[in-house]
């Protein structure tokens, strides 16, 4: 966690994205402590569970815990253990019909330190107090089933279940960034990345009907939505780039088509980057997957904006991206078979080493560059995406 | 979209208003289940075999051995499941080998069951088709006369053929493929995909010697979600799915009273204006052409000349471009048609339609193929804006 000054504003956006990730869920107050943050549900149908795992999903959350309150006194966290482990017990039935075992400890931290009693203290206790109630229990402190944890702070707090978090800080604290959103594999990944460390992202979305379907651009937005459900919703300004790339092809060598390309989107991604108050681009290239994404493809489009542009995939394989897509929900939508960039648009035989000055001269061949560029950008519709 | 020029009438056809009156009427005041004992159960009972009548009658098939199911595809798998149903080496004639004849360039509906048939060891054999798409009859006597009772080879099973090729309109012979199996290998069943032709061309399944038909109503202005099969006498079939018992226990499962209804009348609507539909639409086909051909573009009829194709579809390549481009420029104008290949990089080595590559056609035609499929409803004008969409389309591509 963060030292400092700006931990407290850290912590008070964290306790803000979190209060609206389970508003969904019913009314809840939000308790700021030194590192933990409760949602106390105030409302008798709150959807506990439910509320949990998507807290889990809020970024800065490091775990979740559904967890129980009570006095720290020993009896009364004793007591507190015991209907946590019943629970548990009746949420992982036994395998066996005869019962079986449930290897067991309890782990306690004592925020509390004028407490007077230790932590091994409190452990010790509860776990003896829990074996003569569960003769289902056994200790095994190495490889436990159920861990029975314990906190005292305030107040005793107990609880058995951990959803982990995706960590990172809260969204909202890093400034905002512009996300070249294709409808591949990689370029959500990389919107998530940033978000994760706290940036708030918007899209852009390079559009080039008639020559791909309309079904590419309802893969984006469906994309752009499973994205919207970590970050709360996605503004995607999808760009009509259709005369942008006819007039690559028609003017441009074709080797030269897919980095010219590339910066005529950076250009484009900078209007809107600039509107939106973007302070930095951000793609899902990754070193030497394609063509353009060399390092000299990548310098030839790096100096088309004066904007940072981050690349947290750059280092990551490609079943590295996959295993990331998988894991946030975005891979079965992007492998759907629509394209983003139809293949007639695609050179044969793309340079891998465009030098920068022969990239120019290229770019110089298009009439009315800066038109085209305006007018893709004032011509983006832009649409706020919500969770599904 | 009410306003668009719908050339895609092979994928399925705009329901008729008076069908969709037919559906609506069945849905709010006849629906009883037919195989209910009260009143309200025969009048639906009434309703049901009113259809079979007018669908068995545009068949040209008794009422009695015509079954509803929910599509064609399931009307395929029902025949094709339902015959092969026995185990492919039955005990005493362990040596034979099950064999079944039929193109590659059927429906996925007969090709993805067969294949599946092929694991379980059934012998799947293709013959051959010409650049047109019709079958090689004489590899089909061939194959026939090494099977029948008093040949050496294992004997042949099942012939499975599409009556008209659903890209390409080409249609099939079956009478003379009927014969053939009459005189050399008898005991071989027929399966006939009549999708594309039924309600379209008379149809004669029993003088062709079918012994399975299978229809759509959905491509001849009648509610998606039903089909039929016509069964000959020659076989009995187990059912792919067990219940109720209805549909003479071949389809279990609540009639779908509103779709079959609908279906009754479109199949009468489209017997009664048979004729004089298939010249019309053959006529506007043939504009289709010539315009096409006028056009300063390089563009390649894929299909042939009636009597041997549809006058319902043509299918035309324009080389050098790719035809989903085209599609979707023609979308954006509201023309609908469909494609022979899709834009997608990943599949393009085996790309584009699987029809097309079985007939052997050029990489090039394959990757342009527009399939213009016309319907009794499609007029002169919307043909003539078309073309010119057309030639103003293609040369910026």
């Amino acid at each position: 966690m963060l030292k400092g000054l700006n931990r407290r504003s850290f912590e008070e956006k964290l306790a803000a994205n979190l209060r609206r990730a389970v508003s969904a869920f019913g009314r809840v107050s939000v308790t700021i402590t030194q590192g933990r943050m409760f949602l106390e549900p105030a409302d008798p149908d709150f959807d506990f569970e439910a509320a949990v795992k998507k807290a889990a999903d809020v970024f800065g959350v490091v775990s979740a815990s559904p967890a129980w309150r009570t006095a720290t006194d020993q009896d009364s966290i004793a007591a507190c253990a015991e209907t946590a482990v019943r629970a548990y017990i009746t949420k992982h039935p036994p395998a066996m019909p005869d019962g079986g075992r449930y290897p067991f400890k309890v782990e306690t931290k004592r925020q509390n330190k004028s407490y007077p009693r230790t932590s091994p203290e409190i452990s010790r206790e509860t776990g003896e107090y829990l074996l003569s109630r569960f003769p289902e229990l056994t200790v095994d402190v190495n490889h436990p089933q159920v861990v029975v944890f314990i906190e005292v702070r305030e107040y005793a707090y107990v609880y058995t279940d951990r959803s982990e978090g995706f960590g990172g800080l809260p969204l909202g604290t890093n400034g905002k960034a512009l996300l070249l959103l294709s409808g591949g594999i990689d370029s959500p990944v990389a919107g998530f990345m940033m978000a994760k460390r706290g940036v708030e992202v918007e899209a852009v979305h390079f559009y080039s009907y008639p020559y791909t379907s309309e079904r590419s651009k309802e893969k984006v937005l469906k994309l752009a939505a499973i994205l919207a459900g970590y970050f709360g919703r996605l503004k995607v300004h999808i760009v009509p780039f259709t005369d942008a790339q006819l007039a690559v092809r028609d003017n441009c060598r074709e080797e030269f088509s897919t980095i010219v390309m590339r910066r005529l989107m950076m250009f484009i991604a900078d209007a809107i980057a600039r509107q939106s108050g973007s302070l930095a681009l951000v793609t899902g290239e990754s070193m030497g997957q394609v063509a353009s994404q060399t390092i000299l493809g990548l310098s030839a489009t790096d100096r088309a904006t004066d904007f940072p542009i981050f690349r947290p995939l750059i280092g990551m394989d490609k079943h590295e991206i996959v295993e990331y897509a998988r894991r946030i929900g975005t891979f079965e939508t992007s492998i759907l078979p629509y394209e983003d960039c139809c293949t007639v648009f695609t050179p044969k035989h793309p340079k891998t080493k465009p030098k920068l000055a022969e990239v120019e001269a290229e770019e110089a061949r298009i009439p009315d560059l800066a038109g085209l560029v305006r007018a893709a950008a004032e011509g983006a519709e832009s649409v706020l995406v919500r969770p599904d | 979209m009410q306003d668009g020029i719908y050339l895609d009438n092979a994928a399925t056809t705009r329901t008729a208003p008076e069908v969709c009156e037919a559906v609506l009427d069945a849905m709010r005041e006849r629906y009883g289940n037919p195989s209910s004992l009260h009143g309200m159960g025969l009048d639906a009972e009434r309703l049901l075999n009113e259809a079979r009548a007018e669908v068995a009658k545009t068949l040209s098939v008794p009422p009695a051995r015509l079954f509803f199911v929910a599509s064609g595809s399931e009307a395929n798998n029902t025949a094709i499941f339902g015959l092969c149903a026995r185990a492919p080496r039955v005990r005493g004639e362990s040596s034979r080998a099950r064999r079944i004849l039929t193109t590659r360039t059927e429906h996925p509906s007969v090709l993805r069951p067969l294949a599946e048939l092929g694991a379980r060891g059934w012998q799947i054999e293709y013959i051959e088709v010409d650049g047109h798409g019709a079958p090689d009859l004489g590899q089909i006597e061939q194959k026939l006369r090494e099977s029948g009772p008093l040949a050496e080879g294992d004997s042949v099973d099942l012939i499975a053929l599409t009556h008209v090729n659903n890209e390409t309109g080409a249609i099939a012979p079956v009478e003379q493929v009927g014969a053939l199996r009459d005189r050399l290998c008898p005991g071989a069943a027929l399966l006939v995909d009549c999708v594309q032709s039924f309600g379209k061309f008379p149809a004669a399944p029993e003088r062709w010697g079918a012994d399975f038909v299978s229809i759509s109503a959905h491509k001849i202005h009648g509610p998606k979600g039903v089909g039929a099969l016509y069964l000959s006498e020659r076989f009995r079939i187990p059912p792919l799915v067990y219940g109720g018992g209805q549909e003479g226990g071949l389809r279990s499962g609540t009639e779908n009273v509103p779709a079959i209804a609908g279906f009754g009348l479109a199949a009468r609507l489209a017997r009664e204006g048979l004729a004089e539909n298939a010249r019309r639409v053959g006529a506007l086909r043939q504009r289709l052409l010539c315009g096409l051909d006028a056009l300063s573009i390089p563009c390649v009829g894929i299909s042939g000349a009636p009597p041997a194709f549809s006058p319902y579809i043509a299918a035309v390549a324009f080389p050098g471009i790719r035809s989903e481009v085209l599609l979707h420029h023609l979308s954006r104008e509201g023309v609908y048609v469909s494609s022979g290949s899709a834009c997608s990089a990943k599949r393009r080595e085996k790309a584009g339609s699987h029809v097309l590559n079985a007939m052997g056609l050029d990489r090039r035609l394959i990757d342009g193929a527009i399939r213009f499929s016309l319907s009794r409803d499609t007029t002169e004008t919307e043909i003539d804006r078309v073309v010119a969409l057309i030639g103003q389309i293609v040369p910026g591509l």
